[in-house]
């Protein structure tokens, strides 16, 4: 899961763990011996413990937290590396679960980086999970397309946020989330090489552009008018591109 | 000569999609265009082909799951083989972000994704895009020496090549490997043929109602004809059952990057802002001047909007638009 910049969990991330309990639930119901576990992952500055807190509050077991300077400012490639070791650390994992998009970086791509590295199958922008002897089942709609998918565990899974309501935190648990082991790891820990390390893009610049300077019109019956009028004078009409 | 791989997806068969146009335009702005299509070509794509300067059509079967993102990436990681292309650029959407993700991790390329134009300096790509709900204007590069990046759509205006091409057009041997243990049980693609408006994700303007239409999207619909626009909203009108989900515009619903967006009753929260940032010239009209969406316009009309948007779509039509 992905913290936020100031350290709170990225929201469709509570769905993702949502989603987890409830597989984790899933199984116990069927085996009250299974022994699974949920575990938050997460990687960022010391602050992103929180977002594993959150989730543990939440009702995850523990916390794993990636925390390295080296990792500052990592890609997509060097996250997506970064958090599949640290996944294959807790071997034999059968599910993980992600949120469909953080809201930063809006790049929707972790989830498929992570059934690429991990080799496993993926089950993206789900709308609806369900899990039954080793299977997940998962419906999506994008791009106006429906698809059921079917995969056999361990798969990824990324989630939205209408999947699930995530559920709110107790009292109980607040207060027992405290107790939760956290284990955190560094690059070193990971075994990851410079390579590995290495982030493929870079940012060149970054500019905050101008504040906005909108103009405000109040409506006195010519509101209308001057919003087409703006349209006109703007040259935003143009239909050729649609 | 850098060469370039535009991958045309599944859908090309029914002709070119406005933001394949684009991104041909700026494919051939950085080298030699080669395009990937799954199944053969008709005479028809291959002449729109031309017309955009494509200089070679690799064609490859996808086998079943033909739809899984790890499937079609694997045939685009061959294209880029066969023909050594160094840039990959795709348009972007969830379906292409996710192959865009395999391709990139297949390849070890750099990724860069929603950029909002691309040119190459000493040999490396670059973009830019809009990052915190639009209020930073990021240049990323890629390092490594093959770059995948998805661009959003109205990146550019599609412009046909001054000089059209005749294609060469081969078949691509690809050996592609299904992804262990998935099954697709059930697809079905939405029938868009009888569609009056432009696509969401591609629209040129977008004009959205939020809550404050208190469900009446006539007004919004109305001005979104009279401009040829795409019709979007935000999750608290689907959850109402209002307009369906394909028309959220935002974090967890469609990414727009149109010329101009439009948003009437819309508040501007973060998760709704993400997705609409991208927008060259935003308009708000919302009762309350102080609400994150006019704060953040171009230009904002603060009145009931059900008058102002009507009143809009009258001076249009006296105009003539
Ligand atoms: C504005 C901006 C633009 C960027 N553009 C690029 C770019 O073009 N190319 C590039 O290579 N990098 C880019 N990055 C870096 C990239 O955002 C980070 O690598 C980030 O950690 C993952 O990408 P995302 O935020 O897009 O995640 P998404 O893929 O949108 O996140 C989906 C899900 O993955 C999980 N997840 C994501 N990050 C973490 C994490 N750190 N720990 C645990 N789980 C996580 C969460 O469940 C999340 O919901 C950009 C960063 C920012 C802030
Ligand atoms: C995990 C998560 C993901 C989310 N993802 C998305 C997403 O992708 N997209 C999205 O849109 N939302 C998303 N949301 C919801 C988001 O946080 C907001 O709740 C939502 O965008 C608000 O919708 P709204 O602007 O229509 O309603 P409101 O916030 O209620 O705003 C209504 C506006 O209408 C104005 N108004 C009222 N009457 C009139 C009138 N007569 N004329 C003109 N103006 C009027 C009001 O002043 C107000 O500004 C997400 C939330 C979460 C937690």
């Amino acid at each position: 899961m992905r913290s936020t910049e100031d350290g709170t969990l990225n929201e469709v991330d509570e769905n993702a763990v949502e989603t987890a309990l409830q597989l984790k639930e899933a199984a116990q119901a069927a085996d009250p011996d299974s022994g699974h576990e949920v575990v938050a992952l997460t990687m960022g500055p010391s602050i992103a413990v929180d977002a594993a807190r959150r989730a543990m509050q939440m009702g995850a077991d523990r916390g794993v937290h990636v925390c390295d300077d080296d990792l500052a400012g990592a890609d997509y490639a060097v996250t997506a590396a970064a958090l599949a070791a640290a996944i294959r650390t807790e071997a034999p994992v059968d599910a993980v679960v992600t949120g469909m998009a953080a809201l930063d970086g809006l790049g929707s791509v972790i989830g498929s980086l992570l059934a690429a590295e991990l080799g496993w199958p993926q089950l993206s922008v789900a709308r609806s999970v369900s899990w039954a002897d080793g299977v997940i089942t998962a419906h999506r709609g994008v791009d106006g397309v429906s698809e059921t998918w079917q995969a056999a565990t361990p798969a990824v899974v990324s989630v939205t946020d209408v999947t699930n309501s995530p559920r709110l935190a107790r009292m109980k648990e607040i207060l027992a989330a405290k107790a939760k082991p956290v284990r955190t790891l560094s690059a070193a820990d990971l075994g990851l090489t410079t390579e590995e390390l290495t982030s493929r893009t870079a940012v060149r610049s970054a500019t905050r552009r101008p504040e906005p300077d909108p103009e405000i019109i109040f409506d006195d019956g010519t509101g209308g008018a001057k919003l087409a009028e703006y349209l006109i004078a703007h040259d935003l009409l143009a239909k050729e591109n649609s | 000569m850098t060469g370039v791989l535009v991958p045309l997806g599944s859908d090309a068969a029914a002709g070119l999609r406005p933001a394949t146009r684009e991104v041909l335009t700026l494919a051939r702005d950085l080298g030699e265009v080669t395009a990937l299509a799954h199944t053969t070509p008709t005479a028809d794509l291959l002449a729109e082909l031309g017309s955009y300067g494509v200089t070679r059509v690799l064609t490859t079967p996808l086998p079943e799951p033909a739809s899984a993102a790890a499937v079609a990436a694997q045939a685009v990681v061959s294209a880029v083989t066969e023909v050594s292309c160094a840039v990959v650029l795709f348009t972007s959407s969830f379906t292409t972000k996710e192959i865009a993700a395999h391709t990139a991790h297949r390849l070890g390329a750099g990724l860069l994704i929603d950029v909002g134009g691309v040119h190459l300096d000493g040999g490396r790509l670059v973009g830019g895009k809009r990052a915190f709900g639009g209020t930073w204007e990021t240049v990323c590069e890629v390092r490594t020496e093959v770059a995948v990046a998805t661009v959003t759509p109205n990146a550019v205006m599609a412009r046909p090549a001054p000089q059209p091409t005749v294609p060469e057009l081969r078949d691509l041997p690809a050996e592609i490997e299904v992804p262990p243990r998935l099954e697709l049980l059930e697809r079905t693609v939405a029938d868009h043929s009888g569609d009056t408006r432009p696509s969401l994700a591609e629209a040129a303007i977008v004009v959205s109602g939020g809550r404050g239409t208190f469900g009446d999207f006539e007004p919004v619909e109305e001005l979104a004809d009279a401009l040829g626009a795409a019709v979007g909203t935000t999750r608290d009108c689907v959850e109402e059952g209002w307009l369906p989900p394909e028309a959220m515009v935002g974090q967890t619903g469609t990414t727009v990057a149109p010329r101009v967006y439009i948003g009437a009753g819309i508040s501007g929260a973060p998760h709704h802002i993400g997705g609409m940032a991208g927008a060259g010239t935003v308009v708000a009209v919302n009762i309350d001047d102080e609400a994150p969406l006019v704060q953040l316009a171009d230009f904002a009309v603060i009145g009931d909007l059900s008058s102002v948007l009507a009143d809009a779509v009258e001076a249009l039509r006296e105009h003539g638009g």
